[in-house]
């Protein structure tokens, strides 16, 4: 044994004139950063254990403890942080690439809090969603070029269409990479919400297929539980390009979290990691993308639309309009701050760029080429609250996906730690006796309550921005203004300046 | 100071407009008289006039109007026209002299019809028209084509709508179809392009509102060609249903149930026919729906079509009175020029008014607008 | 009539259950610190959460139509209460014999550590001062009210035909 050179990240205090003894905390930490000294008849803490998850915090009944950052400081060095120095000590220790989980924690430009929104004064009134309808119904699909209309009928019906009730998404989050429960919970907030989940690429459990008509199946490099039934179970099929966490790279779930259920949905080999290619080997270029996409359309009947999934990267907008004209009817891009069970650190910190300069830039470029009203435009990649969507639908997204934020709805609280399969909060694990402190019943009420807080807010600041109806808003960059960006970010965005 | 097309500048209006839909042409006076009225509607930084039926001696020609702020524009305006057009007449169009009326720029006007060899493939004269007059308006210096369309012409200009009447004697014409629009913009366009209606071909728009989705419709309608160089409500109006009738050969009905869409509560209890196809043209064109508050009236040789929008936040009311059908934006707009109209009403919020030519194709105009029937 | 059902399927163990019971029944009810850090014997709950591994649930008196308790019972202290039908010891009346123990078929009758010796059983928080304010949950027990879950619910039965 060498000398490990690790230190705590998080301290935990506990309030001894508080702490009743009831253990709570320990149960509750799969951690174990709690244990019971019997001798002593009292808890102790490790903090070396601790990932800062507030599970302990939260469930305490007596409010006792609370978690701070270790108060352990490097000599002050603007370059040589405490987070790459760390970095380093682990790598030293391992050899093997840094994992994590959840969006990059950089301190990255986030343009929508420099995005300002306009609202309606004298020359034309605002609306009050409280006295007059507020329309949110989207539809996404393929747009045919021309609408045919004959002796007052549609003489042609549309292509299939999602349709939803507001124009927000359940993105995909594979089960496998989190619990059954969470799936369950997403898939009846969709059900009720009139919108729709996506079952990431981790096949469709059997308990799922009775949200069907919610559900989004998608079609990733790993093809993990994809037959043709699971194809036909959705309302859409989604082909996972990438994802915005880790561009460039196939998704990862650790062995430890392919239990007997996942094991068969995914059909692979119990405790065997599943990881997928970095490209589908099917798709080398952009024509193998038609045949693919043709492929699935075929296998479905031409009745689901065909999304395709792409992380934001630099040349974002040449990618999506070859998306666009290989026949794909939805075009969904995620950004950098995506979320992730599990991705490489590096990757996740500096690949790719972020949505919301990918979003204008495609928008913009599908528009130059007068095909953006035939495909859909979904965007992802920390969503954060009702602004960042109504600023999303502005710069010319259709729809947004959110999973981070419907992951925090139902406990998550962001310690990063997803690929250790051991989520106290039982979201990102397999674990029986974690997955079942999610209760779906709640999840799905907490997940519904939050687009509903949402929608909302979104009805309300549409209705002072004078608008009624979603399809007013999309692709409306005169209600933004930029604050504090440069003259090349306000180009890019497509918007004026504050003031302007 | 930025002029009207470098700058969105919002404006509160008037509008008026009057038909008869026997098509028996009568004087501007009337028209005159009735938005004079709504004198206070607008501030003296805009007012015009379309009117249709007017030039009955070149029917078959398209009718150019254009303004020059000088020479040049005019020389490279006439070449243009001289080189891909067969030009029947040409002159000034007769004015007077009027006080109030300040800096007004050269007024001509062409009939002209495309030279077919200068047509593109599968191109008809319509679109070799708009063609020709987004390229004039983007590329001739200081010239602006006014209107464009068969046997009618659109006047306008910065001034009282009265005023800008009597700078072109409009008393002196006759038609069968007249709208005028006064205008209350918030800041100082300064230039007669900038006046309303806007047209294109024979649509003629005059608009009373703010269309808070105007960043929507114009992205929209600038991916199929549509240049939008005066950033005006109108403006977009007027190319939306160029869009959709002219380009997607949409029925008119249905063109207006895109522009005022109906409630999906309303259309979720329609039957299931006109629910599909409400769904699909809300699906199709939901980047056109018009929010905020707008009346319109959308003139053509076909006749009038007077619209709200779908919450009703701007004024309108309409009348008729044997053959004439009234619109405008008070009441006593109307009952100026037609003191006992046999029936007065306010349509409501996207129910639209449509009065048409009783005989149409007289006027010698291709469209003949369908109507699909929608009704809600 | 309304019993507590355990939804095995969403409990986690924790306990709280059994914290906030043993602090209902304690001298200090509505103070967990007091309760089990003033009083001089460590309260005890009168549900307990049974565990091994992912299965967790709690259990706690079933007040069985013919509850055996009432008819093993030497003193008459443990009776149905023929309106609530809420089984409850008189504690008065209780000689701590622990026959009630003996015949419980579900082990849900323990004995007291308060000083007294006596049966101490789940009586659906009928004697505990109602810790809330609301509505929704006037006379729901304590175990119900503060699960976490929703593991624990208060409800008439769940199983056809009983009742």
């Amino acid at each position: 044994m060498t000398l490990s050179m690790n230190t705590p990240d998080f301290l935990i205090e506990r309030n001894r004139e508080r702490c009743i003894n009831c253990q709570v905390c320990v149960r509750q930490c799969a951690n174990e950063a709690h244990g019971w000294d019997a001798e002593e008849e009292k808890i102790f803490s490790q903090d070396a254990l601790c990932v800062n998850c507030h599970r302990c915090v939260t469930m305490c009944p007596t409010h006792s403890l609370s978690i701070r950052k270790f108060p352990l400081e490097f000599r002050e060095n603007a370059n040589w942080t405490a987070s790459t120095m760390k970095a380093i000590y682990k790598q030293a220790e391992t050899g093997g690439i840094l994992l994590t989980g959840m969006g990059t924690d950089r301190p990255y430009p986030v343009y929508w809090d420099q995005l300002l929104l306009n609202a309606s004064q004298v020359t034309n009134p605002s609306i009050d969603p409280l006295r007059e309808p507020m329309e949110l119904k989207t539809f996404l699909g393929r747009k045919p070029e021309q609408l045919r209309v004959i002796n007052g009928k549609l003489a042609e019906a549309l292509p299939p269409q999602l349709e939803l009730d507001l124009p927000i998404m359940f993105s995909a989050m594979s089960f496998g990479s989190i619990s059954l429960n969470v799936a369950k919970s997403l898939a009846q907030a969709a059900e009720t919400l009139g919108t729709f989940y996506n079952t990431g690429e981790g096949g469709l459990h059997e308990d799922l297929y009775k949200y069907g008509k919610n559900t989004i199946v998608q079609v990733a490099s790993g093809r993990f539980g994809v037959h043709s039934e699971y194809l036909n179970a959705g309302a859409a099929i989604e082909i996972k390009i990438g994802q915005g966490a880790k561009p460039g790279i196939g998704g990862h779930l650790p062995g430890e979290k392919v239990g007997v259920e996942v094991s068969r949905t995914r059909m692979i080999p119990e405790q065997s990691d599943a990881i997928s290619p970095a490209p589908h080997h099917d798709i080398y270029s952009i024509e193998d993308l038609t045949q693919l996409i043709f492929s699935l359309k075929e296998a479905t009947n031409y009745e689901k639309p065909v999304i395709v999934k792409i992380a934001a990267v630099h040349n974002v907008s040449a990618i999506a309009s070859g998306i666009a004209r290989a026949g794909a009817d939805i075009i969904a891009i995620d950004g950098f701050r995506g979320g992730t069970g599990a991705a490489p650190l590096r990757t996740r910190d500096s690949v790719g760029i972020p949505i919301e300069l990918a979003l204008a830039a495609v928008d913009s470029r599908l528009r130059e080429e007068g095909i953006r009203n035939q495909v859909s435009l979904v965007v992802g990649g920390s969503i954060r609250n009702s602004t960042d969507i109504i600023k999303a639908i502005a710069l010319g997204a259709d729809a947004v996906y959110v999973a981070s934020s419907a992951l925090l709805a139902l406990g998550c609280h962001m310690c990063q730690k997803c690929y250790t399969g051991k989520c106290n909060w039982g979201i990102a694990t397999q674990r029986p006796e974690l997955v079942k402190r999610l209760n779906p019943e709640i999840g799905a009420e907490r997940a519904t309550n939050l687009l509903k807080a949402w929608e909302h807010e979104v009805k309300e600041i549409l209705g002072g921005m004078g608008i009624n109806a979603i399809e007013s808003l999309c692709g409306n960059r005169l209600m933004l203004r930029g604050i504090g960006l440069s003259d090349r970010e306000l180009n890019i965005l497509g918007v004026l300046a504050a003031g302007e | 100071m930025l002029r009207e097309g470098d700058v969105r500048i919002p404006s509160g209006c008037a509008i008026s407009g009057i038909i008869n839909r026997s098509g028996q042409v009568f004087s501007g006076e009337d028209i005159l008289q009735s938005i004079a009225l709504m004198h206070d509607r607008s501030n003296g930084l805009g007012g015009g006039f379309a009117a249709y039926g007017i030039y009955p001696e070149y029917e078959d020609y398209y009718a150019f109007h254009l303004y020059y702020e000088g020479a040049e524009g005019r020389e490279q305006t006439e070449s243009y026209l001289n080189y891909f057009f067969h030009v029947a007449e040409s002159g000034e169009i007769p004015t007077k002299k009027t006080r109030s009326i300040k800096n007004p720029p050269l007024a001509w006007r062409y009939f002209v019809r495309p030279k077919p060899s200068y047509l593109l493939e599968e191109e008809n004269e319509d679109e070799f028209v708009v063609r020709s007059v987004m390229y004039i308006n983007a590329e001739c210096k200081g010239a602006f084509v006014v209107s464009s369309g068969k046997n009618m012409g659109a006047f306008k200009g910065v001034g009282y709508p009265e005023d800008i009447g009597e700078y072109f004697c409009l008393d002196k014409y006759h038609g069968y179809s007249w709208t005028a629009h006064g205008r209350f913009p918030t800041n100082t366009p300064g230039w007669w392009g900038g006046a309303h209606p806007f047209t294109l071909l024979d649509w003629s728009i005059v608009h009373n509102g703010e269309i808070s989705s105007y960043g929507a419709n114009r992205r929209f309608l600038e991916m199929y060609g549509y240049k939008l160089s005066m950033q005006t409500d109108t403006e977009a109006i007027t190319y939306a249903f160029d869009y959709l009738v002219r380009k997607q050969q949409l029925p008119m009905d249905v063109a207006i149930a895109t522009l005022a869409a109906p409630f999906w509560r309303d259309i979720e209890r329609m039957n299931s026919e006109k629910r599909a196809l409400l769904k699909a043209v809300r699906a199709m064109y939901g980047n056109l729906l018009m929010n905020g508050p707008f009346s319109i009236i959308l003139g053509s040789s076909q006749g009038l079509i007077a619209l709200n929008d779908r919450l009703k936040l701007r004024s309108m009311v309409a009348a008729t009175k044997g053959e004439f059908l009234y619109l405008a934006s008070e009441e006593s707009a109307i009952r100026e020029v037609c003191p006992q109209p046999e029936k007065v009403w306010a349509p409501r919020g996207g129910e639209p008014v449509i009065a048409t030519l009783e005989k149409r194709g007289v006027q010698g105009y291709d469209t003949e607008y369908e109507y699909a029937g929608l009704s809600y | 009539m309304k019993r507590v059902y355990a939804r095995e399927e969403v409990c986690m163990g924790c306990k709280l259950c059994e914290v906030y019971c043993a602090t209902a029944h304690s001298e200090y009810p509505l103070d967990l610190v007091k309760a089990f850090l003033k009083q001089k014997m460590k309260p005890l709950p009168r549900i307990l959460v049974e565990y091994n591994l992912s299965i967790s649930f709690a259990l706690q008196c079933r007040h069985c139509d013919e509850a055996p308790c009432t008819k093993a019972c030497i003193t008459g202290a443990m009776q149905k209460d023929s309106v609530t039908g809420i089984v409850s010891n008189d504690e008065r009346r209780c000689v701590g014999c622990w026959t009630c123990i003996l015949v419980c078929p579900f082990g849900a009758i323990g004995r007291d550590n308060q000083g007294h010796k006596v049966a101490s059983k789940c009586d659906l928080c009928s004697n505990v001062a109602d810790q809330t304010d609301t509505e929704s949950f006037s006379n729901v027990p304590v175990c119900v009210q503060n699960c976490p879950n929703r593991a624990l619910q208060f409800m008439d039965s769940v199983v056809e035909g009983e009742e």
